[in-house]
């Protein structure tokens, strides 16, 4: 042990001889290993907040949408009705027949002006049922959310989301107040917990308000005019969305394709698309492992590259330094002390980079998410990983040019100017 | 006793198609204490009987038996052992290392025999004053003259109390006052009972020794002793 301190410390000294060449050569191994650890920070971010905005949804639900299909339109020119999307007999149906499924939540959906007072905005208003926040594995933040009570009255209420509570209100107490959504008032009955992880514009469910599914259909019927490319496009629809909570997460697939045969049964045009949170979780992670292998594999080439500077350096210095190779023969050293001593050598410059790299790679993950606002985790097995890979090129690459180093003839090697 | 004994000691080197006989069948034994010199002209085989002498190169054939022990046919591994046990070398141009201070140049062989570092330093320190270079202990090679290097080159070929001391030129690199100063240390350990040999081409050198080894050819030519100079 003492023995390989001493020879750790002779390393030390022979590579401080030459500082900036040390210095170069241990900067390739920390761009290396600093380059695995934030690449894989950054991946592992990513990947981490993709799962979790799956995760949101539910990895028990199945979600239904209805999509305009494609083809109408174009062949009914003159009239600008377009009837499709999902009805309130697709969501019994699915309720009756799929036994897997535990809720089921139509939704009907309109972008409507909201306004409290002076102050207002364009939200999604969502006609709902009572489940959906059971659904959405959700709560209230203040108040109660949509009642069987409220759909069998179609009461004007109505719930808000957090940032809509905040817009409206600011720091006024909304419950109990009124608010106008497109002509008619609705009380504020609750506000929405945040649902902050819910990142992108489009999935902001934050920014929308909640009002009974009766209601909704009762306001503001089956019919949806909108201004599009200078002519007014109408379209007849009852439900935008259907959301499904399977009981078991083992059946989801199941249930999955359950629904989709019964809405192709029911549905002439393809108007609707399914969508599976779970699947999509598996395909992340599928994303997830592609995605590391490949910033792994640049990474590693770029260690790849460290290394062979080193051996490159370890080869120069083992050139200049034949004559000592030489005396400590001369003087009783075995071959094997000489690959020691240089594979020691090689090994500090590689440990030290190690060290570096590892610093570096905590410290520019941790800058890229501030200033880039981009999610970085760097995962302890990165940098024990990165770390190893130092270690073992160190000693792969260093094995060469100590090799080299034990096998000179020491008689040459005392030759040698 | 004859503490180096060599045989009909041959060594044939094979350079490219050419073999080159460099000994052609040399016997010297060496007494222990003895203080002899070899000689002879470049090309002649000296540096080549210096090396297998030193353990640095085996013999195509022949044998030599260093302190009784035949080391002619020993393993890679064995010779470094007898030389970090058995052999000291003092070199033309001293073949100090670097990056060592003068006590850590004197410890090298002890280093490689494994000898703990307090010990080594005490030894090391120790020959460091016999060679007068206490006050230069911590110095590094190149912060030193041609004459303090090479007395640090002697106190490492002392540090392990080696069967032989081998000395290659030794003061070929130095000039004439501290040569004799360097010549004056090495009669010193002769006559406290080292046994020394000295390969060299400079008569005054070899003057100083007791019995001068000529080679000529891969062959011994003449060995003989020297009379005792007369002081005149």
């Amino acid at each position: 042990m003492f023995w390989l301190i001493q020879i750790i410390k002779l390393g030390v000294r022979s590579l401080l001889l030459h500082k900036m060449r040390s210095a170069l050569t241990v900067l390739g191994i920390v761009f290396g290993v600093c380059s695995v650890i934030a690449m894989l920070s950054i991946g592992e971010g990513a990947s981490q907040e993709a799962q979790e905005r799956i995760r949101a949804l539910g990895t028990n639900n199945i979600i239904i949408r209805a999509v305009k299909p494609p083809d109408v339109g174009a062949s009914e020119e003159k009239s600008r009705l377009v009837k499709y999307g999902l009805k309130f007999a697709d969501a019994s149906a699915i309720r009756k027949t799929i036994d897997e499924i535990d809720l089921v939540t139509p939704m009907r959906d309109v972008r409507k002006d909201v306004r409290f007072r002076d102050k207002s905005f364009d939200a999604r208003v969502i006609g709902t049922v009572p489940e959906y926040i059971q659904l959405m594995d959700w709560r209230v933040a203040k108040g109660r959310f949509v009642t069987q009570v409220d759909q069998s009255k179609t009461a004007n209420i109505c719930v808000l989301g957090q940032a809509a509570a905040k817009k409206l209100f600011g720091f006024y107490e909304p419950i109990g107040n009124d608010v106008k959504v497109g002509n008619e008032y609705y009380r504020v009955v609750g506000v929405m917990a945040p649902r902050a992880i819910m990142g992108g514009a489009s999935t902001d469910l934050d920014k929308d308000v909640y009002i009974p599914l009766a209601t909704a259909y009762y306001r503001f019927g089956e019919v949806i005019m909108s201004l599009s490319s200078g002519s007014f496009d109408i379209e007849q629809i009852q439900l935008q969305q259907i959301n499904v909570r399977v009981k078991d997460v083992s059946d989801v697939v199941a249930a999955a394709q359950s629904i989709e045969a019964l809405l192709k049964k029911k549905h002439t045009k393809r108007d609707y698309e399914l969508m599976v949170p779970l699947e999509l979780l598996q395909q992340a992670e599928e994303t997830k492992r592609i995605f590391n292998i490949v910033l792994g594999s640049i990474a590693g080439i770029s260690l790849l590259v460290g290394g062979i500077g080193i051996m490159n350096i370890m080869l120069a210095t083992i050139t200049e330094r034949t004559r000592e190779i030489g005396i400590r023969r001369a003087l009783g050293a075995r071959k094997r002390d000489i690959t020691v001593q240089f594979l020691v050598e090689t090994i500090v410059l590689a440990g030290f980079g190690g060290i570096l790299g590892i610093g570096l790679g905590i410290i520019i993950p941790h800058l890229v998410s501030k200033y880039a606002e981009m999610r970085t985790v760097v995962t302890p097995e990165s940098l024990i990983l990165s770390f190893g890979i130092s270690a073992v090129i160190g000693v792969l690459f260093g094995l060469y040019p100590a090799w080299r180093a034990a096998n000179m003839d020491p008689i040459e090697a005392l030759r040698h100017e | 006793m004859a503490i180096a004994d060599i045989k009909e000691l041959t060594k044939i080197y094979q350079m490219g198609r050419v073999e080159v006989e460099a000994l052609r069948g040399v016997s010297v034994s060496i007494e222990s204490g003895e203080y002899c010199s070899i000689m002879g002209q470049s090309g002649s085989g000296k540096s080549t009987l210096l090396n297998l002498l030193g353990c640095l190169d085996r013999p195509t054939s022949g044998q030599y038996f260093l302190g009784g022990e035949d080391v002619s046919q020993m393993s890679d591994d064995e010779l470094s052992e007898i030389r970090s046990l058995s052999l000291g070398f003092i070199f033309q141009s001293y073949n100090l290392i670097p990056q060592l201070t003068v006590l850590e140049n004197i410890e090298v062989p002890l280093f490689y025999q494994r000898v703990a570092r307090r010990a080594r330093r005490r030894r090391s320190e120790e020959l460091a004053d016999v060679v007068g270079l206490s006050h230069r202990a911590d110095h590094r090679p190149m912060e030193l003259s041609g004459g303090q290097q090479q007395r640090v080159a002697i106190a490492r070929a002392l540090v392990n109390d080696p069967l032989v001391i081998l000395a290659d030129e030794p003061t070929g690199n130095l000039d004439t006052t501290t040569s004799e100063e360097i010549l004056a240390l090495l009669q010193k350990l002769h006559e406290e009972g080292k046994t020394i040999i000295t390969v060299t081409h400079d008569e005054a050198v070899a003057l100083q020794t007791q019995r001068i080894i000529q080679l000529k050819d891969g062959e011994v030519q003449k060995d003989e002793r020297v009379d005792a100079v007369p002081d005149t």
